[in-house]
């Protein structure tokens, strides 16, 4: 017995620092460029911008990408990517126009109905990909231009020729589930706290922010579940497994297929719930909704800490990601700087990461 | 003689007008490493793809203890018992020992909605069954891609046999190791067999079947030309029978008989 203890010691393998286990969670770099971004505007911008206010004027963006971006990013564990999720957003959102103002369906069925019609179309994505084995970045890029023009047909047909369906705010006024997918939720609280002195207010005694927006509440909430599938359970599992080599996973016995048809339809899912939820906002739908939306959601998965060949990546790590996107939007208009250093700021990201990412994945897997 | 675990019988496999097997016999008691040994193309991979499932024979029968059986998916041959490590292992470089271990059976914990990993006692069987192998991870979260090439063959044997293997086909996996590492998994192979799992050992290296094979079967052009019994057969005659006898003798005549 003994002898089994001290060979249980390898004497070529010196003790992991702190930082090497750090280094090997996917999600770290997102969380330094939050740090990082964080500590730019705190000294550039208007002290403003991390009010409570603040706060929520940038999360709110960020939390209606990092929807997309999560589900992208499970995806893109799987090994796959879905470049149809912006127009899916614009398509979606024209489904649940049509349903809830020209059907007049109330929620409990368009909601449902809607994220049906979009999860038969991401499996009609993943089928295709499967069955064809092609690249899922050009099938999906064929998506992106299919169910653009689909929403702009569409929504010709259905309003008589305008780009744009009205009247979605009204048909939805009242119905009981329309607070959990519109305006803010905890409002009580912040009543009272702003009454109590807590949170600043206006004059008249309403609190300045009267609540937290419910996007933001769906994006924490499906960044926790994300997280707990990936890494708590047999899914999760099968997700990793099936994006780090196919054909390994399915000689396991993983379901392969099963797998990435769910995932496709997952990311078809998120975009229909940041259609339902901005179409409400907004009172209307129209063709350009979602516009860019798959490539901003690709970055904040990449941000996040996944890796373009699949296989390794975090939910948590596309939340940060998100973070940041909604900060450099956002936080830009708090600062001198042009707001069109967006885009620059945005591609530096982006590269900084995959150069970052890279890195990081010979030092897990110790590639020399 | 005791009983075969599985026995096949007069394997043919055509694909469209091509013979890939040609009615090949076969079979592997508890206990025993049965070699099988062929030159590249002679029909090895596809013998054993029929064996674990992938394909199923265009005539010819198996037995599985016995019984007469036909399984129509990997999975099904699995879950009787018949693991095969494929060359590419089946290994993601990028997931831990663990996370690779259990990959498709994840132990869990808990019911309905509250159903998760058993992580911890994923962690504990994976140190303790590659512990059994001669392999000390330096922690279960390693990623096998830290591994060498020999270690990860051993996860995927440890793996098979923990799966309850009753039958273990190892697809050449000595091909790509070195000398060490090469003599490592022999060992492990070795160690397998002692617990009463049969093993087929697939390999176009004489020497390394014939240091651990209980039986030799040489196949070449989809046909077998006979098993031999351990003892009974050197090296060299089982390298000529591999590449069809004459051709390698004309061979050795220019090498200075190297090969």
């Amino acid at each position: 017995m003994s002898a089994e203890n001290l060979s249980q010691q390898d004497e070529r393998i010196r003790a992991e620092s702190l930082a090497t286990k750090l280094m090997k969670k996917p999600e770290l770099g997102a969380i330094g460029g939050v740090v990082l971004v964080t500590l730019f505007f705190l000294a550039t911008a208007d002290s403003a911008m991390f009010t409570l206010s603040g706060i929520m004027n940038f999360m709110t963006p960020a939390a209606q990408l990092g929807i997309l971006g999560i589900a992208a990013a499970m995806l893109m564990i799987g090994g796959e990517f879905d470049l149809s999720i912006g127009s899916m957003v614009a398509f979606a959102g024209m489904v649940f126009g049509v349903f809830t103002v020209n059907l007049g369906l109330p929620l409990i069925f368009a909601i449902p109905l809607t994220m049906a019609f979009a999860a038969l179309i991401g499996a009609l994505n993943g089928a295709i990909v499967l069955r064809t084995g092609l690249p899922s970045f050009i099938v999906t890029l064929a998506g992106l231009f299919i169910l653009r023009g689909a929403s702009l047909v569409g929504l010709k047909l259905f309003t008589g020729g305008s780009t744009q369906l009205r009247g979605v705010r009204d048909a939805v006024e009242g119905d009981f589930l329309a607070p959990l997918f519109s305006g803010d939720a905890f409002t009580g609280l912040f009543g009272w706290l702003a009454s109590i002195g807590v949170i600043d207010s206006f004059k008249s005694g309403t609190p300045k922010v009267p609540g937290i927006p419910v996007e933001i509440l769906w994006f924490v909430a499906i960044a926790l579940v994300a997280t707990y599938i990936l890494v708590r359970t047999p899914v999760g599992n099968w997700v990793f497994a099936t994006g780090g080599d196919t054909n390994a996973a399915k000689n396991s016995g993983v379901p392969v297929r099963g797998v990435k048809i769910s995932l496709f339809m997952l990311t078809a899912c998120a975009a229909s719930l940041v259609a339902i939820i901005t179409v409400i906002d907004a009172g209307s739908t129209d063709a350009r909704r979602g516009f860019m939306k798959e490539f901003e959601a690709i970055i904040t998965a990449v941000i996040g800490g996944c890796l373009l060949t699949g296989g390794y990546g975090s939910a948590i790590g596309a939340f940060f990601g998100a973070i940041i996107f909604g900060m450099v939007t956002i936080g830009l208009t708090y600062t001198d700087f042009d707001q069109d250093w967006f885009q620059i700021f945005l591609g530096g990201m982006l590269l900084l990461a995959v150069v970052f990412n890279n890195v990081i994945r010979k030092r897990v897997t110790g590639e020399r | 003689m005791t009983q075969p675990i599985i026995h096949m019988e007069s394997i043919k496999k055509h694909f469209g007008n091509v013979i890939a097997l040609n009615g090949v016999t076969f079979d592997v008691t508890p206990g025993e490493c049965h070699c099988l040994l062929g030159d590249n193309g002679a029909g090895k991979s596809t013998f054993i793809k029929t064996m674990s499932g992938v394909h199923k024979p265009t005539a010819g029968e198996i037995f599985f203890e016995g019984k007469p059986l036909s399984f129509d998916s990997p999975r099904e041959a699995m879950e009787a018992g018949i693991a095969t490590v494929f060359q590419d292992l089946a290994m993601i470089p990028l997931m831990s020992v663990t996370r690779n271990f259990f990959m498709g059976r994840e132990p869990t914990k808990g019911r309905g909605l509250t159903k998760r990993l058993d992580i911890d006692r994923a962690n504990e069987i994976t140190m303790e069954e590659m512990r059994k192998m001669g392999i000390n991870l330096r922690a279960p979260d390693q990623a096998v891609g830290t591994l060498s090439g020999g270690e990860r063959q051993t996860v995927a044997i440890a793996r098979a046999v923990y799966f309850g293997a009753k039958v273990l086909i190892l697809d050449e996996p000595t091909s790509a190791l070195g000398v060490r590492q090469t003599s490592n998994v022999l060992s492990t192979i070795a160690r397998v067999r002692e617990q009463g799992v049969g093993v087929v050992f697939i390999s176009h290296n004489v020497r390394h079947a014939m240091a651990v094979g209980d039986r030799f079967t040489v196949l070449n052009r989809g046909q077998t030309l006979g098993t031999a019994v351990k003892g009974e057969i050197t090296s060299a005659e089982l390298q000529d029978l591999m590449a069809g006898g004459q051709e390698l003798a004309q061979l050795e005549g220019s090498l200075g008989g190297t090969i």
